[in-house]
């Protein structure tokens, strides 16, 4: 097996092991977009909840994975020294960095082969479904959110960088625009929440997948600078110890 | 390694350090806290890099081929270094696939005696059990050139033993084996070669024969409160009382001495409970070089 393979096994096996990763990456999407998709309690503006809800869960999946399970993930590798060891076998940061790159899109894979079925059982039909162009999005979106999650994870403690990637999260996942709309945000946060990477990914996915964008030409523009400013970001301000 | 300086910042951790580790023999690195040997260590790695110096591990230049050096030496770390949820022979395995060697995973592992926690994940050993997890990841390299850190802490009798034979193993082999550490008993057990580091400089190169040269004493434990002027008087020489009951004669062994100081404690009727004559302890070697206010080992 290759040095790469490797890796990405040593990767997806710790992601599968980790009880709170799943939950966070896999329960907390489902469950949101079944229980509101149910229980129409959200200010959707659509005549069925989860026509709103499935665009933005899907972005929901993919911030969860690429930012805060990556993030916190080589945060408590840098605090383990886990990086510091790999760092002095053959294995080099490129091949490092790809398997961590491959092993969130596997997630996100998986993420995406539950969400979606679930979504078309609570009686989702896209129509239209560009699914190049939510695929797209969703590549554009894992970049943003992998970069700022390494942002955090390469400048702050195991704990602090915990900390910060869950109340990040949080944050993101009020303002973004995945479960409560942007006209339903008072003004001055809905200026904010439309310049947020999460609000981006909503919005691009929502257009791609239901043509219901809010703003999709400025969303794509907001997403791809965030998803080449974070990761330069990242690779400029991490710490490897 | 030659003229070595690292800086963090205006600090100098490391100053104009060299010294050189055979192929077949242990280097002990050892030094106060903060004297700069992990900082050493770190650049010989391909860790760190040096602030100015010449450094070369296998005829390479860490800082410009570090990845291929990392198929030539082994590393264990001072701690971690695993992932907690890891499990043991998941992780020797992945090293081995990594260092692409063919060292099978199994053997390490049942090397290093913990096949009965094959299955264990690093969080649930207990602290020698990780250290010795960390020990077979760098054997699983089959390294030419070892850099272990501090690979008996925490570990208990038994398992000190299984490490020093892997040690001594991996030398008899041709490794250079650099062990960089705090307990001066492992070194002076195993080491055939001591370099100790104070305040980022070498102050001491050489082996144990060497750093202990001139430098013999007679140690011996009685009585507490002898009288040692009544002592000196009958043997000629000064002891100082070092401990409780335990007292230094600075004067190699020398037979005539040794049966004077015998029969003066037998006419007085002290017992002799402890007796020890020859070249001074690496743990008294290494105090008096780095004597100072605040130092530990």
């Amino acid at each position: 097996m290759s040095r790469f393979l490797s890796q990405l096994r040593t990767e997806l096996q710790l992601t599968l092991r980790n009880g709170e990763q799943l939950l966070l990456t896999l329960g907390i999407p489902v469950l949101l977009l079944v229980f509101f998709s149910l229980v129409d309690v959200l200010p959707t503006g659509t005549e069925d909840p989860v026509d709103f809800l499935a665009p933005g869960v899907l972005a929901l999946a993919v911030m969860s994975t690429s930012m805060v399970s990556l993030g916190i993930g080589t945060g408590f590798e840098r605090s383990y020294h886990v990086l510091k060891r790999l760092a002095t076998t053959p294995l080099g940061r490129p091949r490092l960095i790809a398997a961590k790159i491959t092993s969130v899109a596997v997630v996100e894979l998986v993420q995406f082969a539950v969400l979606v079925p679930v979504a078309y059982a609570l009686g989702w039909s896209p129509s239209p479904a560009n699914w190049a162009l939510a695929v797209a999005g969703v590549l554009l979106g894992t970049s943003a959110f992998a970069g700022i999650g390494l942002i955090l994870a390469g400048r702050l403690r195991g704990e602090i960088n915990l900390a910060a990637q869950n109340g990040l999260y949080l944050v993101l996942l009020l303002l973004g625009g995945m479960v409560i709309p942007f006209g339903k945000l008072p003004d001055g946060i809905r200026a904010v929440a439309h310049v947020l990477p999460s609000g981006a990914l909503a919005d691009v996915l929502r257009e791609a997948l239901g043509g219901a964008g809010a703003q999709p030409g400025t969303s794509w523009i907001v997403l791809a600078v965030w998803a080449v400013v974070t990761p330069l970001v990242a690779a400029a301000v991490f710490r490897w110890d | 390694m030659q003229g070595l300086t690292v800086r963090y910042g205006d600090l100098v951790a490391v100053r104009d350090v060299s010294f050189t580790a055979e192929a077949g023999m242990v280097t002990a690195v050892l030094g106060p806290n903060g004297a700069g040997k992990t900082s050493t260590i770190e650049v010989c790695e391909g860790y760190r890099t040096a602030s100015s110096g010449t450094v070369r591990v296998l005829g390479l230049d860490p800082a410009k081929h570090q990845r291929q050096l990392g198929e030539r030496i082994g590393v264990m770390l001072q701690e971690g270094g695993v992932y907690p949820s890891a499990r043991v022979l998941d992780t020797v395995r992945h090293y081995c696939t990594l260092y692409g060697k063919g060292a099978d995973a199994a053997q390490l592992v049942e090397q290093v005696g913990l096949t009965a926690r094959a299955g264990a994940t690093w969080r649930r050993l207990s602290g020698g059990e990780q250290q010795r997890l960390s020990l077979a990841l760098a054997m699983a390299a089959k390294p030419e050139v070892a850099f272990l850190d501090e690979p008996t802490s925490g570990v208990d009798v038994n398992g000190r033993d299984t490490i020093r034979g892997i040690v001594r193993d991996l030398a008899a082999s041709g490794c250079a084996v650099v062990l960089a550490t705090h307990e001066l008993d492992e070194a002076e057990r195993l080491a055939d070669r001591v370099i100790i580091f104070d305040q980022g400089q070498v102050i001491a190169d050489g082996t144990l024969a060497e750093l202990r040269k001139g430098h013999d004493e007679i140690r011996f434990r009685s009585d507490p409160h002898l009288d040692l002027t009544a002592l000196a008087a009958s043997i000629g020489m000064v002891a100082s009382q070092v401990g409780a009951d335990e007292y230094v004669i600075d004067a190699p062994p020398h037979p005539k001495l040794m049966a004077q100081l015998t029969t003066w404690l037998a006419e007085q009727g002290h017992p002799l409970t402890d007796l020890r004559a020859g070249g001074q302890r690496l743990e008294d070697v290494f105090r008096r070089l780095t004597a100072r206010d605040g130092g530990d080992a």
